[in-house]
């Protein structure tokens, strides 16, 4: 099912790439189009992590019903991600906290970290996308 | 240095737009290498030639376009984010059955792979959004 658009080449050195997801899933489409690119990025087999912070926690959070506001639902996705080799979560602590949530509320299995520690991963980033 | 540009909001709507233009010409002006141009979200709206901005007010498609010839820039709009808000080439309107393409010249169309691509062969890959 290859597109003409789709003949990357898969040629180079791994990567550590971070994802970094701040925004709320519905509101605006950066959750949505975020979550193409890691689907997308997947394919490349590079040393992938995705971090959920501030807003961003909303969007891995149990029972979104989209029905009334007429935008499709996309949380079932991000249990497809593991499929994708994708396996690194990182949730941060201060932001469910603040937002009265805890790793139970999540569509996914995560880590969860703190604020530090996530400087410390973002450090040894070498390519962060934030959303 | 080797560098990746992303441009993640729209023209006149966001500063993030100009700053991008303005960051790629000093980059290159201090003898920097622009690997690729990749435009995400609204940001694939700079390609299009159909927008008119008043005379008196900076065009920030035809800057790309003037850029990206004088220094053979490879400027990469997303293909998902392009079908949802309207930018198409040639191949894309056939493809979709509309009866019209509004990609600027100096532009083109390709998948989110390259925008990837682009972070992997880059030294540094440069974020303008909000």
């Amino acid at each position: 099912m290859s597109e003409p658009w789709e003949d990357d080449e898969l040629d180079g050195p791994v990567r550590k790439f971070m994802y970094v997801n701040r925004r709320a899933p519905y509101g605006t489409i950066y959750a949505l189009e975020s979550l193409e690119v890691v689907l997308i990025a997947a394919a490349f087999e590079q040393d992938v992590s995705l971090v959920f912070m501030d807003d961003g926690v909303y969007q891995i959070k149990k029972g979104q019903n989209t029905e009334a506001i007429g935008v499709k639902n996309f949380s079932p996705t991000y249990r497809a991600l593991e499929g994708y080799d994708v396996e690194k979560l990182y949730v941060e602590k201060e932001s469910l906290e603040s937002r009265g949530l805890t790793a139970d509320d999540l569509v996914v299995p995560v880590q969860v970290v703190d604020r530090n520690q996530l400087a410390e991963l973002m450090e040894e980033q070498e390519v962060i996308l934030s959303f | 240095m080797k560098l990746s540009i992303l441009v993640n909001e729209g023209p006149y709507q966001h500063q993030s737009a100009d700053s991008a233009i303005q960051f790629t010409k000093a980059a290159l002006a201090k003898g920097h290498e622009i690997f690729r141009v990749f435009f995400y979200h609204d940001g694939v709206n700079n390609g299009t030639r159909f927008a008119v901005p008043p005379q008196d007010d900076r065009n920030i498609t035809e800057e790309w376009t003037k850029l990206a010839k004088e220094n053979d820039l490879d400027l990469v709009i997303c293909i998902a984010a392009a079908q949802r808000r309207g930018i198409l080439d040639e191949n894309e309107a056939k493809r979709q059955g509309k009866d019209g393409d509004n990609i600027a010249e100096g532009f083109r169309i390709s998948g989110l792979g390259q925008l990837i691509e682009a972070g992997i062969q880059s030294d540094r890959l440069v974020i303008f959004g909000d």
